[in-house]
């Protein structure tokens, strides 16, 4: 890196005058003080809601999953759906901490932390779906290639599911360590601020002893590096390897070559739609205005803008594919003209007006940087995203190649119970996230202070660069 | 300023002269009737009677299996009227042996107009991304964007004039006869064919024009008047979504098509991924090639090492969407699709797993190391593999869908690969030379040249 030279005309990344104190009290700042009631009362609603869910799953587990909506024909739906919705919620984290850092982008520093826990908290949540949605969920370990006692019976490789087992389990752990690693200097910093002997020996455990000399920060770089180089190829693979349980079979609109890389931009898209929803309220919050700026949500709605925009082809391939390879059986697809016309009209138009005409209005600059309609669109995002692989799944099983199978499928009070109950512990866990760690990587930010801050920006077009 | 050197020049020119040569020889040897064919069969009997009989036997075969492909669709075509199933068989052969030398011409046409192409998309994808690395290198790029001109133009008329060699939709008996052509007729028509390819003609090129044009004009533009960048900025952005879609139809059209009732999703971007990369690595060779001949002061090991991350990083992204493709397709193995890949494993089975070699497994092997990515000559070194597998690349995208088993790498392979390859070492060093190579004026342009990794 070159000094702490930038060009000028970069806008700054951290704003008002920040020095390093301030960077580490702002960012300790909601770890140190106490929650207001405004953090008691969403907590308990997302509690009450994780708990409804919770009872949802024993419901179903112990009755079966006939207490579901699912029929002879359409075997997955809202559980695979959910699943991954949230599996591709988890990888705007991961692009944000690893593709980010293998392309130099600086903003990135102060939404990682969040991205990254977002990620795991949303990880967790998928990886509940394929365990529950399960006949027999007391034999999952079967799955595991162990050996036993019935002759050493092993698990066939050949099925995208087992390779999810795989992807998601690595994927989680992966990503657990890599947010883990960068924690470090950060739980160190608040370790040393603590005022309570309790606090500090909790955030003493949690630092594991980082104390910030010359070597370890040079091996705290390499071991970010190569995590990073692992972690890319891994969240590529991860939703490619979610996008094989359809596009392995030879159900028409599940069997498409497109659906790897699809799946993958489709999952960043969401992805970001969801730090977007989450950031704009944290940053307000915990008054984080200065680190998260407007210049960040720009950015990152240009991300939604480019992923939305690779969505966008990948649908026209779709809808044109479909037409083109002249087999009647892909006239009900979830993009041809059976479906939207069909009677899932209204989820493929919701698809089309969610994924591809809202984010449009990104296009517009002063859009783009007004905080209230990003959020909006954000939550459009969201909403768009879990109706494209509703539509996927649901759409695509509906009409199969025997209309005397055609069937159409409606959701039971179980089905959107779980569904409520993951987003309910997705903002447990995430509330608590907020209120016991460092939200901003203060030790990242601190890297670039200097040459990206307002202030120094400030000093250099001042006196000058040298 | 840069200079073409006279060397280079007439080293340039004598590539040409030969390469044209092989080419007018690859269209005087074609056969011009079933008897010459028969002729030329014999011939080769008579070098090898059993293992020509027993390739002969193993065409036919193929034929029979690749229902989908045009090749048995324009024999049955063609054939139909003879009746005589061993003629239709020659008439067959003969149809294939002609397409050779345009295939030929094809490859190699391609293969250097879509290394100017990519490297455009390179260098608006570093304009619009506000890169503060590369600037130092956007003269270098535009130079090699000088090839995009006569080069799509060339491509272009090939496509055009290339009929049922190519393209066995725009055989009107074969149509008539076909439930899906017919079904297909609304986008693949020889008119709305045409226009499509002057509309990506046109767009791609005046992107390149005004890019150019910007680029000069910010060089020449006061200090702290960054409205040509501006402008630039707007240019590249706009151009990226026009490519996007404009290589979408593209790869349909000029690919896709030559089986027309092949089809996979995927197929576009994964011709952009070949596209991509053999750009990156040419422009990495170029680079290695001024800085070594003191062009480019201003460039340093650190821009080197990134583009071949850039290398490495998108070997890997075109290694990942080819096997998706073929594992997804082999997988399902629904008889309309395997075809494609059918074809390619029995008759042409070194080259398709060869080039995974060549294109994945060097490039992540080679390019792992941080210090070797910072030697020019070892860059250059796995460059010159990358752009070897990836030539197969584009070969096993048009000669096992026009020619099918009749293929060996001859003189009209040759002549024409040279042929291009003199012309690109032609415009790209003219190019180089228009302007020079130090992007005066740019925004990033310091950041650039300080920068180090």
């Amino acid at each position: 890196m070159s000094s702490h030279y930038e060009a000028p005309i970069r806008e700054p990344l951290v704003i008002g005058d920040k020095s390093y104190h301030d960077v580490s009290n702002d960012v300790a700042a909601p770890v140190e003080g106490r929650a207001n009631k405004s953090w008691w009362i969403v907590f308990s609603i997302a509690l009450v809601a994780f708990l409804w869910g919770l009872g949802c799953i024993i419901y179903t587990v112990s009755t079966g999953i006939g207490v579901w909506g699912l029929n002879k024909t359409i075997g997955w739906a809202w559980d695979i759906t959910n699943f991954v919705w949230w599996v591709g919620i988890g990888h705007a984290g991961t692009l944000i901490s690893a593709v980010l850092l293998l392309f130099r982008q600086k903003w990135r520093m102060a939404i990682n932390r969040s991205a990254e826990a977002m990620t795991i908290f949303a990880v967790f949540q998928a990886g509940l779906f394929p365990i529950i949605h399960m006949g027999r969920p007391w034999l999952a370990y079967w799955v595991l290639p162990i050996p036993n006692q019935f002759g050493s019976l092993w698990v066939n490789f050949n099925s995208p599911l087992l390779w999810d087992v795989f992807a998601i389990s690595t994927y989680l752990s992966v990503s657990l360590v890599f947010w883990w690693t960068g924690l470090l200097p950060d739980f160190a910093m608040i370790r040393d601020r603590a005022k309570t002997p309790f606090q500090k020996k909790i955030y003493g455990i949690l630092s594991f002893g980082w104390s910030g000399r010359v070597k370890d920060w040079q091996r705290f770089e390499e071991v970010s590096l190569v995590l990073a180089g692992l972690a890319t190829p891994l969240v590529l693979s991860v939703h490619t390897i979610v996008s094989f349980d359809f596009a392995t079979s030879v159900v028409p609109g599940w069997h498409s070559t497109i659906f790897p890389p699809y799946f993958v931009a489709g999952a960043i898209f969401s992805g970001f739609a969801m730090v977007q929803t989450l950031l704009i309220i944290m940053r307000k919050v915990v008054h984080l205005e200065n680190y998260i700026t407007v210049l960040h949500i720009e950015y990152m709605n240009k991300v939604i803008l480019l992923t939305g925009g690779i969505v966008t082809v990948a649908y026209i391939t779709e809808y044109f594919i479909a037409w083109y390879s002249g087999t009647s059986y892909e006239n009900y697809v979830y993009l041809s003209f059976g479906a939207a016309t069909g009677p899932y009209w209204w989820a493929f138009w919701a698809l089309i007006i969610c994924n591809f005409v809202v984010p449009l209005t990104l296009w517009v600059k002063s859009l783009r940087r007004n905080i209230m309609w990003t959020f909006v669109v954000a939550a459009i995002i969201n909403v768009g995203m879990w109706f494209e692989r509703f539509n996927i799944i649901v759409v695509d099983l509906s009409k199969g190649r025997t209309p005397s199978g055609w069937a159409m499928f409606s959701p039971t009070y179980v089905d959107i119970g779980v569904f409520i109950g993951t987003i309910g512990f997705f903002f447990v866990l995430f509330l608590l996230y907020a209120r016991t760690f460092p939200v901003i990587a203060q030790a990242e930010v601190k890297t670039i202070l200097k040459s990206s801050g307002e202030k120094y920006k400030k000093l250099r077009a001042k006196h000058g660069d040298d | 300023m840069y200079m073409l050197s006279s060397k280079i020049k007439l080293t340039a020119i004598i590539l040409m002269v030969v390469g044209l040569i092989g080419l007018v020889y690859g269209f005087l040897a074609a056969p011009d009737n079933v008897e010459e064919v028969k002729e030329m069969m014999a011939a080769e009997e008579h070098h090898d009677g059993s293992h020509a009989a027993v390739s002969n036997e193993s065409t036919a075969q193929m034929q029979a299996t690749e229902d989908a492909s045009h090749n048995t669709a324009n024999a049955e075509a063609t054939g139909a009227g003879e009746g005589d199933h061993g003629d239709s068989h020659y008439e067959h052969l003969l149809h294939q042996l002609q397409s050779k030398p345009w295939s030929a011409i094809y490859v190699s046409a391609f293969f250097f107009f879509m290394i100017a192409l990519g490297t455009l998309v390179f260098y608006a994808i570093q304009i619009a991304a506000q890169a503060g690395w590369s600037p130092v290198l956007f003269r270098v790029m535009e130079g090699i964007t000088a090839y995009l001109l006569p080069g799509s133009i060339i491509v272009v008329l090939i496509v055009v004039f290339a009929g049922t060699h190519f393209f066995p939709w725009q055989n009107e008996e074969l149509v008539a006869k076909d439930k899906i052509l017919q079904l297909k007729a609304g986008y693949l028509n020889l008119p709305f064919f045409i226009i499509r390819a002057i509309i990506y003609l046109i767009g791609w090129n005046v992107y390149r024009y005004f890019a150019r044009k910007y680029s000069v004009e910010q060089s020449n533009a006061a200090v702290n008047d960054y409205r040509p960048y501006k402008k630039s900025f707007k240019a590249a952005v706009f151009f990226l979504i026009f490519f996007i879609l404009t290589e979408m139809t593209m790869a349909w059209d000029w690919f896709m098509s030559m089986n027309p009732h092949w089809y996979s999703t995927l197929f576009p971007w994964y011709v952009f991924s070949t596209m991509f990369v053999s750009a990156i690595t040419v422009i990495a060779i170029v680079t290695v090639f001024l800085k070594r001949a003191g062009y480019v002061t201003f460039i340093n090991d650190s821009h080197i090492h990134d583009l071949a991350k850039y290398m490495f990083a998108f070997s890997i992204f075109w290694a990942y969407l080819w096997f998706s493709q073929f594992m997804l397709i082999w997988y399902a193995n629904i008889p309309e699709e395997v075809t494609y890949f059918i074809m390619r494993i029995e008759e042409y089975n070194l080259l398709f797993f060869g080039m995974l070699v060549l294109n994945f497994v060097f490039p992540i092997l080679l390019l792992m190391n941080s210090d070797f990515k910072r030697i020019p000559h070892f860059v250059v070194g796995v460059g010159i593999i990358i752009l070897i597998g990836h030539y197969i690349d584009v070969y096993l995208l048009v000669m096992p869908s026009t020619i099918g088993p009749n293929w060996f790498f001859g003189i009209p392979e040759i002549g024409s690969l040279l042929f291009f390859l003199g012309l690109f070492i032609f415009v790209v060093g003219a190019g180089l030379g228009k302007e020079s190579l130090y992007p005066k004026g740019n925004p990033f342009l310091k950041e650039s040249e300080n920068y180090h990794y």
